[in-house]
C-alpha cells in the first residue's frame, strides 16, 4: 500500500473546492484568510445538506445554482447603517470640508454588501450639501449582494440601531424621513440611490476603473491574507485622486502594506488615510 | 503546516470571566513560553477596557489581538470588541466581521476552532464562567483535535452554565478550580 500523505482531509476538500470555483467561476478565493473560509464552507455544507466539501465541490462543478447559494454563505457580511459612528462623524467634521473644495465627487464603497453603507454615505453627502456633485459606486462580487442593495430594503428590527448610530455620528436629519416602514421592513428612499452606481467589481482580480475622492473598505480586507490586502491597497493607491481619502475598518490598517509610503494618517484613531503626491 | 509555536493557550469567559481572569493571568511569569489567546464577551464599543486592566496587573505582555499579527510567546492577545479572533495555520491571528455565534461576537466557539485547527494536540483551552454555553462545541473541536480541555469548576463558578455546558460537550474536558487552573498553566511554562 502506497503511504498515505498526512494531513488533514477537510483541508484539502476546501483547497479543492477553492480551485474548482476560481477554475469554473473565475471567483477566486484562494487567497482569502482561511480560517474564516473554513467556518463558513463547512457552515455552507451543514445547511445545503451535503455530506462533504467534497460532496458540494460535485454540485457545484455540474450545477451553476450551487454556486449562487454557496455565494451567500461566502461573501455576505452583516453590517449596520452608520456603522461605527465615530468614523462617520470624522468624514462629516474631517473630509467632507476637504471635498467641498471639488466641483464634482467620486465616492467608492468596495465591499458594498447589502447597502449599508453606501446608503449612509448618501444621507451624509445630502446633509452636507454635496450630494447633487456625487457619484457613489457600489461595488461587490456577489450579484444577489447587489439586487438587495440596490432594493435597500432591511429589516425594521434593525433600525433602531441604524437610527442611534446616525444621531451619534452627528447626523442633521432624522433617519425616519429617508424610509417607510411596510411589514416589518424599512424600505429606503429611491431617491437615495439616484446618484449610486451598483456594479459587480473584485478586488481580487478586477482594476481601477474610475479617479475617486473617497474609497470606503470597511472589514473587507481582514478576509484577505496579507499578498491580497497589499493587492488591494495598490488599487486603492492607483483609483484615488491626489489627496483622496481611504476609510477602512476600525481593526485594519496600512501598517504592514507595501504601500503604507504612498498614505500618510488623516484621523489615525478613525482609519481614515489620505493619498499623498504620486 | 505546522507552525513553529510550543504549544498555545486559548481562553474563554463570560459573566464574571474578568474576576475569573484575575486569578490567573497575573500569576504567569513575563517570560511565559506561550501565548494565551483570550474571548471574554464585552458589550461592543470602541474600546476594550479589559486590555488596560490586564496591563496594570499582569507580568506578561497584554494587548489586543491585532489582524494578521503571528501569536507569540510572553504575550497574552484578548479579541477586539465585536470582532471574532481565530488562529490561520500558519498561528498568525486574524479577525472577523461574520456574524455572532451563540449571540456573541467575539465567539469563544469561533476561537477555539480554528485555534485547535491550527494548534491540534498543542493547544489548551480553558472554559470559565459564563450564563451561556458558547466555548462547549469549540471544546468538543479542541478534544477532538488531541488538544487539552480545562473547565473552571461550575461549583465555584460566577455563573455556572458555561463550564456545565462545556463539561457536557468536551467529553474527558478536566474540572478544576481557578487556582489549579493557574498552576496547571504555570506548569505549562516549566515543563
Amino acid at each position: 500500500m502506497s503511504p498515505v500523505v498526512r494531513g488533514n482531509v477537510e483541508d484539502l476538500e476546501i483547497r479543492l473546492l477553492l480551485d474548482a470555483l476560481f477554475h469554473r467561476y473565475h471567483y477566486d478565493f484562494r487567497n482569502y484568510a482561511r480560517a474564516s473560509i473554513k467556518r463558513r464552507l463547512v457552515q455552507a455544507r451543514d445547511q445545503l445538506g451535503f455530506a462533504s466539501l467534497s460532496a458540494m465541490q460535485e454540485s457545484l462543478l455540474h450545477d451553476p445554482a450551487t454556486l449562487g447559494r454557496l455565494l451567500g454563505y461566502l461573501t455576505v457580511q452583516v453590517s449596520e447603517m452608520f456603522r461605527d459612528p465615530g468614523y462617520f462623524r470624522a468624514l462629516r467634521e474631517r473630509v467632507l470640508p476637504h471635498l467641498k473644495t471639488y466641483p464634482s465627487l467620486k465616492v467608492w464603497v468596495a465591499g458594498c454588501s447589502h447597502g449599508e453603507e453606501v446608503y449612509s454615505l448618501a444621507i451624509l453627502f445630502r446633509e452636507e450639501g454635496l450630494e447633487e456633485r456625487t457619484i457613489f459606486y457600489a461595488t461587490d462580487i456577489n450579484p444577489a449582494a447587489l439586487k438587495a442593495a440596490e432594493a435597500g430594503v432591511y429589516p425594521l428590527d434593525q433600525v433602531k440601531k441604524f437610527t442611534t448610530n446616525h444621531q451619534k455620528s452627528g447626523g442633521r436629519s432624522s433617519l425616519s424621513d429617508y424610509y417607510t416602514a411596510d411589514y416589518g421592513r424599512a424600505i429606503f428612499d429611491k431617491s437615495l440611490r439616484s446618484r449610486v452606481v451598483f456594479s459587480d467589481h473584485s478586488l481580487v482580480t478586477d482594476a481601477v476603473f474610475g479617479e475617486m475622492h473617497l474609497i470606503s473598505c470597511r472589514n473587507v480586507l481582514i478576509y484577505f491574507d496579507r499578498a491580497l490586502q497589499d493587492r488591494a491597497i495598490g488599487l486603492f493607491r492607483d483609483s484615488l485622486a491626489r489627496k483622496g481619502f481611504l476609510g477602512l475598518g476600525s481593526k485594519e490598517s496600512l501598517r504592514f502594506s507595501s504601500h503604507a509610503g504612498a498614505f500618510t494618517d488623516f484621523v489615525r484613531e478613525e482609519k481614515i488615510y489620505q493619498r499623498q503626491d504620486a | 503546516m505546522r507552525g513553529g509555536l510550543e504549544r498555545a493557550v486559548a481562553i474563554g469567559g463570560s459573566a464574571g470571566a474578568v474576576q475569573a481572569l484575575l486569578k490567573i493571568l497575573p500569576a504567569l511569569p513575563a517570560d511565559y513560553p506561550h501565548p494565551v489567546l483570550v474571548v471574554v464577551h464585552v458589550p461592543a464599543g470602541r474600546d476594550n477596557a479589559l486590555v488596560p486592566l490586564f496591563q496594570a496587573r499582569a507580568k506578561v505582555a497584554v494587548k489586543e489581538a491585532e489582524d494578521k499579527e503571528p501569536a507569540q510567546p510572553g504575550f497574552v492577545y484578548f479579541a477586539p470588541a465585536d470582532y471574532h479572533l481565530l488562529v490561520e495555520a500558519d498561528e498568525t491571528l486574524s479577525l472577523s466581521s461574520d456574524e455572532p455565534v451563540n449571540m456573541s461576537r467575539p465567539a469563544i466557539d469561533v476561537l477555539f476552532e480554528s485555534a485547535a485547527d491550527a494548534f491540534g494536540a498543542r493547544l489548551t483551552a480553558v472554559v470559565l464562567t459564563g450564563a451561556n454555553a458558547d466555548g462547549a462545541e469549540g471544546l468538543r473541536a479542541v478534544v477532538a483535535a488531541g488538544g487539552e480541555a480545562l473547565v473552571e469548576d461550575p461549583a465555584d463558578a460566577y455563573a455556572p452554565a458555561m463550564p456545565e455546558a462545556a463539561l457536557k460537550a468536551g467529553r474527558g474536558a478536566r474540572c478544576m478550580s481557578l487556582e489549579a487552573i493557574a498552576s496547571h498553566l504555570l506548569k505549562l511554562g516549566t515543563a
